[in-house]
């Protein structure tokens, strides 16, 4: 199969069919799967690592297959893949942001009003955490 | 200009081409133009998406009520059948569809098969009007029905409005100018106008544009319809 050699990027970029067809497949099939883990109501820690495997996987071929990253020069893969790993900073500063916000919201307004320990039980059935 | 030797300490060629490519002075990606230029804005569109993702997780975080259960906000009742989550699942479907005709046509306009490209662009952007109108309807029912508004909703966390809002929306903004997109490249597919003898770039980097979208809708899905 020459859909694995690199292409030097002057043309359109012709592979064949199958690859395409292969990756349609399996992104159906990973959708259904991610769907059927809210059918069955998975939960907890479960949930998220399928949610997170199947939306890797799915956004991995999308960018590798369709988007024709596989076949590209490594200058453009890395000037287009590195940069967003900051994002991954941005999320951690802001996931320990978040979880400061919550613990001073629940001393602070949640147990001064009355209902100390609802909305943080609340919060715990709903998110399944 | 810089020369690698045989024995570079960053191994593989593409490693090596990688390094030569970005020191080079001059052209650093060996693509065209039109080409780079839609990445760079892929980039930073993935950004500002990321930035609405990252402020979602924060507010989602951060509140003491409880979060609506999107399983049961988004079911809809088929049949007599209440199906959670249905009316998301049929339009990532959808999406995904719209992704593989996209991405025959770019084959298809490679080949120098520009009517048949130019029919399956016009039926991934059929596809995506079908995506924008499921997305009218479920914007509708939450509006109407169970009364979600931005700034608050009978289900729990008020913020869970301004989340939903902004990111299905802002992401549906980007589908209905993708829709627009697309039937400008397929009327100039099938009127054999400009972008004759291009080898079917054109077509290539509005698909690169519309599996973007069909990208952004995957993490969307993930995260804040399944978590």
């Amino acid at each position: 199969m020459d859909a694995l050699s690199p292409s030097a990027g002057g043309h359109g970029q012709q592979h064949p069919i199958g690859v395409y067809l292969k990756v349609w497949g399996l992104l159906f099939v990973l959708s259904t799967l991610s769907y059927l883990v809210d059918y069955f109501h998975v939960g907890g820690v479960l949930r998220w690592a399928l949610i997170v495997a199947f939306m890797l996987a799915k956004a991995g071929l999308i960018v590798a297959v369709f988007m024709h990253m596989r076949w590209e020069r490594r200058a453009l893969l890395v000037a287009v893949l590195l940069p967003p790993l900051c994002l991954l900073v941005l999320a951690g500063l802001m996931w320990a942001e978040a979880e400061h916000t919550r613990q001073t919201r629940n001393v602070y307004f949640v147990a001064e009003s009355g209902a100390a320990g609802h909305g943080a039980a609340d919060k715990a059935d709903g998110a399944a955490r | 200009m810089a020369h690698e030797s045989s024995d570079s300490p960053l191994g593989t060629t593409a490693w090596r081409d990688f390094v030569a490519d970005w020191s080079a002075d001059r052209v650093a990606f060996r693509v065209p133009w039109g080409k780079a230029m839609m990445w760079l804005f892929l980039v930073s569109d993935t950004f500002v998406f990321s930035c609405f993702l990252v402020a979602y997780m924060t507010v989602r975080t951060s509140t003491p009520v409880a979060w609506p259960n999107a399983s049961e906000v988004f079911a809809l009742t088929i049949g007599g059948v209440e199906l959670p989550l249905i009316l998301i699942a049929i339009m990532t479907f959808v999406l995904i569809s719209s992704s593989g005709t996209m991405a025959m046509a770019v084959r298809a306009a490679a080949l120098g098969r520009r009517r048949e490209a130019g029919m399956l662009v016009l039926l991934t952007a059929a596809l995506g009007a079908s995506f924008v109108g499921m997305q009218a309807f479920e914007w509708s029912k939450l509006i109407v029905e169970e009364g979600i508004r931005p700034w608050g909703n009978p289900l729990g966390a008020p913020q869970f409005g301004a989340a939903f809002f902004t990111i299905t929306g802002f992401h549906g903004l980007h589908v209905s100018a993708g829709v627009l997109y697309l039937l400008v490249v397929a009327i100039r597919l099938l009127t054999r106008g400009a972008a004759a003898a291009d080898g079917g770039q054109g077509v290539e980097i509005a698909g690169l544009y519309w599996h973007f979208v069909d990208l952004v809708w995957v993490f969307i899905f993930a995260f804040f319809y399944l978590w």
